[in-house]
């Protein structure tokens, strides 16, 4: 499904990722862990298509597609969510009106009818039910005055109205309580399918003990420098990410 | 050096009224027209301003008065033209002015004359002098300002309302003013009085259009009086073209316990001039102020507030938004007076714009005199750009760019325009805003 071969970015002119090498098959679920400023929200941004990011090497291939040619918009049409470390607060837009929004124009693009306004509340309606958000959130502006658990809520209800192939969660458990973090692990679970796979990326282990990785790999100063089953996130938990960087500069 | 100009328009306006004066028959003696013939010897004495003058600094009259105008264009505009306009269909006490002149053919009046008396200037002259006696321009300033004293002189037509005490009017007045300049630069000076009396209450519109391609120059003064108690929405629509010239004052006096509410949009203009003076002339007052403006093109934006605290214990808030883009420019300056007795007044005054062109500008300049010390005033200006980051996160959801923009934009606006509360004319605006933001 995705396929990331030798990925180099840099913003600013500072090099971040420095040849990143993965390969995601539909179903399984990656976890991207590793020490602050390794390069972990970086790539997820790439891969969302932020602007910032100057890909300045190697290629990414989704669902046979370039990705690194499509434009952010065309990227979420073709299947990709990136559910954001900071959700962005809209006022004057609410949630309902964004994602009916989205959701049409995705229809859009794939040259599906939009859906009318029943049709969406009802679908609304089923969904929220997977993180348990409440209506009333849905009616005020996009994540304005929202706790930092309802952030990341919204991210996941957002997640299972668009339904991705490809999902990021980038750093989703940051500024969660240990109640938030479960409500949101959960949810991520019921969204779970053979055809969808999940990019989990996180400084920590214990989101990891809700959401269970197929795989989890090591970010460290732009590379994967170790990849493994989620035995290795436990580890990491265990001894910190120091031997890592020992490993590392050993070479 | 002077502050004034002399030039075309002000010699043709001179001799304009010496002409209609000599026409006037014996309505020369009434009250009304000694009020006009002052207020020409005051615009006699004023001239048009300049940008020396420190009201007119960011906006220069020079390309308005080198011209010449018709001030009496005969227009053919009719209920075929109507339909063409993008709301033909109002509800409520409809009134149209075409090129300043009422038109009684278009115009329906729905509200029973119990609740609302409503005459064109002209009848109210003959047929309710005691009012026009009481109460026409004894607001707007013609000493001081020179479009005012202009409007004054030339005061023949446009709306006289008269709300008796008591009465609620349940259908809104819409004031449509049409300036066809499909054949020639057209011109109009509309002058309206609303007095809402005690425990009154009424929802008003004024909705200024042009047509056509010609030079137009709008010079409109409507006095509003909110006497005790009593509850008015007033709301002010401009759409008209890059080559119109519209310069407004909306003078308002409120007596005690009495709410006003204004908006004020506009959606389109070459060259556009609002003043808003509240005297707030009782205690536990309450006065909104809201304003929506989006030039682009070489459109000129200027918005000037004015809310005069003369007692205490009153409230006043106004909030003024823009969008700017291409080569446009725009202007707040918001005055607020607390004068020497206005104890416990509070008065707030936020300006936000969204600049979207390096070379569009912004002059914001709030002004506050303030001569008590038991108030609570505030005020803050921003100017910024649209939230790079909200547009990301609405791609990352699939919504395309041009979209997000507008989509953010409109939200931006969405806090002004829902104040709106005649329902016809807030979807109207709606519309014409989306189309203009999506431009």
């Amino acid at each position: 499904m995705l396929t990331i071969t030798d990925l180099k970015a840099s913003v600013d002119d500072k090099a971040i990722l420095k040849g990143i090498n993965l390969e995601i098959k539909p179903g399984e679920v990656h976890a991207i862990m590793g020490p602050n400023g390794s390069g972990k929200s970086t790539l997820a941004s790439v891969l969302a298509g932020r602007e910032e990011y100057e890909v300045t090497g190697g290629s990414v291939e989704f669902d046979g597609q370039d990705l690194l040619e499509m434009s952010p918009e065309e990227r979420a049409a073709a299947g990709i969510f990136l559910a954001f470390q900071y959700p962005v607060e809209i006022p004057g837009v609410t949630t309902i009106n964004f994602l009916k929004t989205a959701l049409n124009e995705i229809r859009k693009s794939r040259g599906e009818a939009p859906l009318d306004a029943a049709q969406f509340l009802k679908l609304m309606r089923e969904k929220a039910k997977i993180v348990n958000i409440d209506d009333a959130l849905l009616k005020r502006s996009l994540n304005e005055g929202f706790s930092g658990g309802e952030k990341k809520r919204n991210e996941i209800f957002q997640m299972a109205m668009l339904e991705p192939k490809l999902a990021i969660l980038d750093e989703t458990d940051s500024g969660l309580d240990i109640d938030a973090l479960r409500i949101v692990a959960e949810g991520v679970n019921k969204l779970r399918s053979p055809e969808r796979a999940v990019i989990v990326v996180t400084h920590y282990q214990r989101l990891l003990d809700y959401i269970v990785p197929d795989y989890v790999h090591v970010l460290y100063k732009g590379r994967i420098v170790k990849s493994g089953s989620k035995e290795l996130a436990f580890e990491l938990e265990e001894k910190g990410y120091d031997w890592i960087k020992a490993e590392v500069a050993a070479l | 050096m002077s502050n004034t100009l002399n030039n075309d328009l002000k010699q043709q306006l001179v001799a304009d009224f010496q002409a209609t004066e000599s026409r006037l028959n014996g309505e020369a003696k009434t009250e009304v027209h000694q009020k006009r013939r002052e207020a020409m010897q005051r615009f006699e004495a004023l001239g048009f301003p300049t940008i020396k003058h420190e009201e007119w600094k960011y906006s220069n009259v020079n390309n308005l008065v080198k011209q010449t105008f018709d001030f009496n264009v005969k227009s053919d505009f009719g209920a075929n033209d109507v339909e063409t306009l993008e709301i033909p269909n109002l509800q409520g006490n409809v009134l149209y002015f075409v090129n300043g002149k009422y038109n009684a053919e278009l115009s329906s009046i729905v509200s029973p004359e119990s609740q609302l008396q409503i005459l064109n200037f002209g009848r109210a002259v003959k047929e309710n002098p005691e009012l026009l006696a009481t109460y026409f321009a004894h607001y707007a300033n013609y000493q001081d300002d020179a479009f005012t004293a202009l409007n004054t002189a030339f005061a023949h037509d446009g709306v006289v309302v008269h709300v008796p005490a008591g009465k609620i009017v349940e259908e809104p007045i819409i004031l449509r003013f049409i300036t066809d300049a499909r054949t020639v630069n057209a011109a109009s000076q509309p002058r309206n009085l609303i007095v809402v009396g005690k425990n009154a209450e009424v929802k008003m519109a004024e909705a200024f259009r042009t047509l056509g391609d010609n030079g137009s120059f709008t010079n409109v003064v409507t006095e509003i009086v909110v006497e005790e108690n009593a509850n008015v929405q007033y709301y002010k629509v401009q759409n008209e073209t890059e080559k119109a010239y519209h310069i407004g004052t909306t003078q308002v006096i409120q007596k005690d316990k009495s709410h006003f509410y204004a908006v004020t949009v506009t959606v389109n203009g070459g060259f556009v001039r609002n003043n808003l003076n509240i005297v707030l002339d009782g205690q536990h007052c309450e006065s909104f102020m809201y304003g929506l403006y989006f030039p682009n093109g070489k459109q000129h934006v200027d918005n000037h507030t004015l809310v005069d605290h003369a007692k205490p214990n009153s409230y006043s808030n106004e909030l003024y938004k823009g969008i700017l883009k291409d080569k446009s420019t725009g202007v707040f300056n918001g005055k607020i007076f607390v004068r020497e007795y206005a104890s416990k007044t509070n008065a707030y005054q936020s300006c936000r714009n969204v600049v979207l062109s390096d070379e569009a500008s912004m002059n914001t300049k709030p002004q506050l005199e303030i001569y008590n010390d038991d108030v609570k005033c505030s005020h803050g200006t921003t100017t910024g750009k649209l939230n790079d980051e909200a547009i990301f996160y609405m791609r990352s959801r699939g919504i395309p760019q041009a979209e997000a923009v507008t989509l953010l934009m409109y939200a931006f606006c969405e806090d002004v325009i829902s104040q709106i509360k005649i329902e016809s004319i807030r979807e109207y605006l709606s519309g014409l805003i989306v189309e203009k933001l999506a431009q």
